[in-house]
C-alpha cells in the first residue's frame, strides 16, 4: 500500500483548541502551516453525514481574521477604500451583515477569496489561512493611506454546522435565533465578545464564532456538551464544501482564474459592473468585465463520474476518446458522502461546459465517462429571510 | 499460514494458491473506502506491480502483488461493497487469489508476531 503521509519540516503553528482535538483523540496534520485535525474517531465519512444530519464543530482558527478600520474612524470609508480592491459591493454592506467577497489582481485573477463583515466601526475580513499574510501585505499596500490593517491574532474561529447548528448554539447565546443567513453580530459567550455570523461553508445552516483565544477551549467544550454536536475534521470540511459547489482556494481557484472563468459572477453586483454607477475601479476591472459582456473561453463546472471512481484533482478531462490533447481538468474531486457517489469540480471549454454534456476523465491510464452537472451537487439549507 | 508483508497486506497459502487482503492496521490508516478495482482473472503479476487501488474518502492507494504469480479469483463482493473491506478486513473483505509461481518464497515474509511488532 502506498501511504499519502504528509511530510513538512517547517514548525507547525498550533491553534488554541490543539490541545482539545489531541484530548478528542484527532489525527493531526500539517496544513497551511498549522497542525489540524484531519479526522476524529469516527472517520471523514461519519463526520460528513453526522454534519448533514445533526452538527459539527469545526476549528478553522487557522484561517486569517483581518480588521480593516478608516482612519476616519468612519466604516464607510473602510468599504470604499476595500472596493478598490475587490468587484463587490462593499458601500452596500449594512452594518451587521457579511458577504462573500474576492480581491483581484491586475489580470482579473482571484488573490483570495473571502468573507468581509460589517461590524458598524470596522470591516472584519477572514480569509484562507494560506494567504493570509500576502492579503495582509496587499491591503497594507493599497490602503494604509486612508486605513489600518490589522491582523487579530489571539483569536480563534469554529463553525458549527448543520441542521441543529441554531439549537446548539442557543444553550450559550440565545440571542442567535435572531440571525438570518449571512448577519452578523457581537454576541457574548461565556462572558467573552465573540464576533457569531451566520454562514459557513458546508452547504448547511450554521454559525461562525471568532473568539479571544484564551477562552476558545471552553466555549468549544460549552458547545460539545450538546450530545448532538460532534468534532469535525478537515477532511469532513472538505467534502462538504465540494458537494456544496463552494471553491478552495488553491485548488478551484487562484491567481490565474478570474471570477467569471471560475462562475462566481453572482459575487459581482450590477453596480460595479459596466454601466453601474460604480463601474470598475478595481484591479483587473478591464478583464473582468469585459469577460461579463462577451463571455470567456473557459468555466468551472460540476463533474460527475459515471462510475464508482473517485476522480480527484489533477485529472486531466479530454472532449472524445481518440483525443491526445486534453480540454481541462479536475480541480477538486472525490467521493460525496451525502450523495453517495464520486462527485468533482473543474474546468472545461466553454463549448463543453452546458449542464449533461459528456465528457470523459483519464484515470489510472483510463478514460472515464464524466458528464457536466450543476453544482452544488446537494441542496443548500440556508436560514434565509 | 498466514503471513504479512510491509505494505501491509496479508497472505494466507493453500496449495499453491494465495489469498490476499490488506490488514485491519491499513484500514484503520486508510478509513473508509469508497472504491476498490481488481485485477482481471488471468492476469500475470510481478512481486511489486500494482494489482489493485483502494481509494478512500481521502485518497487513492495501491495494493501491489506481494508475490509473483497469476490472478485466479477475484472478490467481486469488495467492489460493489468496498465497506466490506472495513468491517473485515482478515476474512470477508478479502481482495484476490494469486496462483504462486513459486510458494518457497513465502518464507521470506514476515509472520503475525513479527508484523505485530512492525505496526507496533
Amino acid at each position: 500500500m502506498s501511504g499519502d503521509a504528509l511530510t513538512n519540516s517547517e514548525p507547525l503553528k498550533r491553534t488554541p483548541l490543539h490541545g482539545l482535538h489531541e484530548d478528542l483523540g484527532a489525527r493531526m496534520v500539517p496544513f497551511a502551516g498549522y497542525e489540524m485535525p484531519l479526522h476524529f474517531l469516527p472517520g471523514v465519512l461519519k463526520e460528513h453525514l453526522h454534519t448533514r444530519a445533526a452538527v459539527g464543530l469545526f476549528d478553522v482558527s487557522h484561517m486569517g481574521q483581518i480588521a480593516l478600520r478608516a482612519h476616519s474612524a468612519n466604516v464607510l470609508d473602510a468599504a470604499q477604500a476595500l472596493e478598490r480592491l475587490m468587484p463587490v459591493d462593499v458601500l452596500g454592506l449594512v452594518p451587521g451583515q457579511q458577504r462573500y467577497a474576492f480581491l483581484t489582481n491586475g489580470s482579473g485573477g482571484i488573490i483570495d477569496d473571502l468573507m468581509v463583515a460589517n461590524l458598524g466601526d470596522y470591516l472584519l475580513l477572514i480569509v484562507n489561512a494560506a494567504r493570509t499574510l500576502t492579503d495582509a501585505e496587499h491591503l497594507r499596500s493599497h490602503l494604509s493611506e486612508t486605513c489600518d490593517i490589522i491582523a487579530m491574532e489571539h483569536r480563534a474561529l469554529m463553525a458549527l454546522q448543520g441542521p441543529k447548528a441554531e439549537a446548539a448554539l442557543m444553550r450559550l447565546a440565545p440571542e442567535c435565533v435572531m440571525m438570518r443567513f449571512m448577519d452578523v453580530r457581537r454576541l457574548a459567550i461565556m462572558g467573552a465578545e465573540c464576533v457569531v455570523s451566520r454562514s459557513g461553508y458546508t452547504g448547511e445552516d450554521g454559525f461562525e464564532i471568532s473568539t479571544p483565544a484564551d477562552i476558545a477551549r471552553e466555549i468549544a467544550e460549552g458547545l460539545l456538551e450538546d450530545k448532538a454536536v460532534a468534532p469535525i475534521g478537515l477532511g469532513a470540511r472538505d467534502t462538504l464544501r465540494l458537494e456544496a459547489g463552494l471553491c478552495l482556494y488553491g485548488s478551484d481557484i487562484d491567481e490565474t482564474t478570474t471570477p467569471v472563468e471560475a462562475a462566481l459572477t453572482w459575487g459581482i453586483p450590477k453596480v460595479r459592473r459596466r454601466h453601474g454607477s460604480r463601474e470598475g475601479g478595481f484591479p483587473g476591472a478591464g478583464v473582468i468585465l469585459g469577460q461579463l459582456e462577451n463571455g470567456v473561453d473557459r468555466r468551472r463546472v460540476g463533474l460527475r463520474p459515471e462510475g464508482r471512481a473517485p476522480v480527484r484533482a489533477g485529472t486531466p478531462l479530454f472532449a472524445v476518446e481518440g483525443s491526445d490533447e486534453a480540454i481541462g481538468d479536475v480541480t477538486s474531486g472525490g467521493y460525496g458522502p451525502s450523495v453517495e457517489a464520486p462527485v468533482s469540480m473543474g474546468y472545461v471549454p466553454i463549448d463543453h461546459s452546458s449542464s449533461r454534456t459528456q465528457i470523459l476523465a483519464e484515470v489510472r491510464g483510463k478514460r472515464l465517462p464524466v458528464t457536466v452537472a450543476s453544482l452544488p451537487f446537494i441542496t443548500s439549507h440556508y436560514k434565509r429571510g | 499460514m498466514l503471513k504479512f508483508t510491509e505494505d501491509h497486506e496479508w497472505l494466507k497459502l493453500e496449495g499453491d494458491v494465495v489469498t490476499v487482503g490488506i490488514t485491519d492496521h491499513a484500514t484503520e490508516q486508510l478509513g473508509d473506502l469508497v472504491f476498490v478495482e481488481l485485477p482481471q482473472v488471468g492476469t500475470k503479476l510481478n512481486k511489486g506491480d500494482g494489482a489493485a487501488v483502494v481509494e478512500s474518502v481521502k485518497a487513492a492507494s495501491d495494493v501491489f502483488a506481494p508475490l509473483s504469480g497469476e490472478i485466479v479469483e477475484i472478490n467481486q463482493t469488495i467492489v460493489d461493497d468496498p465497506s466490506i473491506v472495513n468491517g473485515d478486513p482478515l476474512g470477508a473483505g478479502w481482495f484476490f487469489k494469486l496462483k504462486l509461481t513459486d510458494t518457497k518464497v513465502m518464507e521470506s515474509l514476515m509472520d503475525e508476531a513479527a508484523y505485530k511488532t512492525l505496526v507496533g
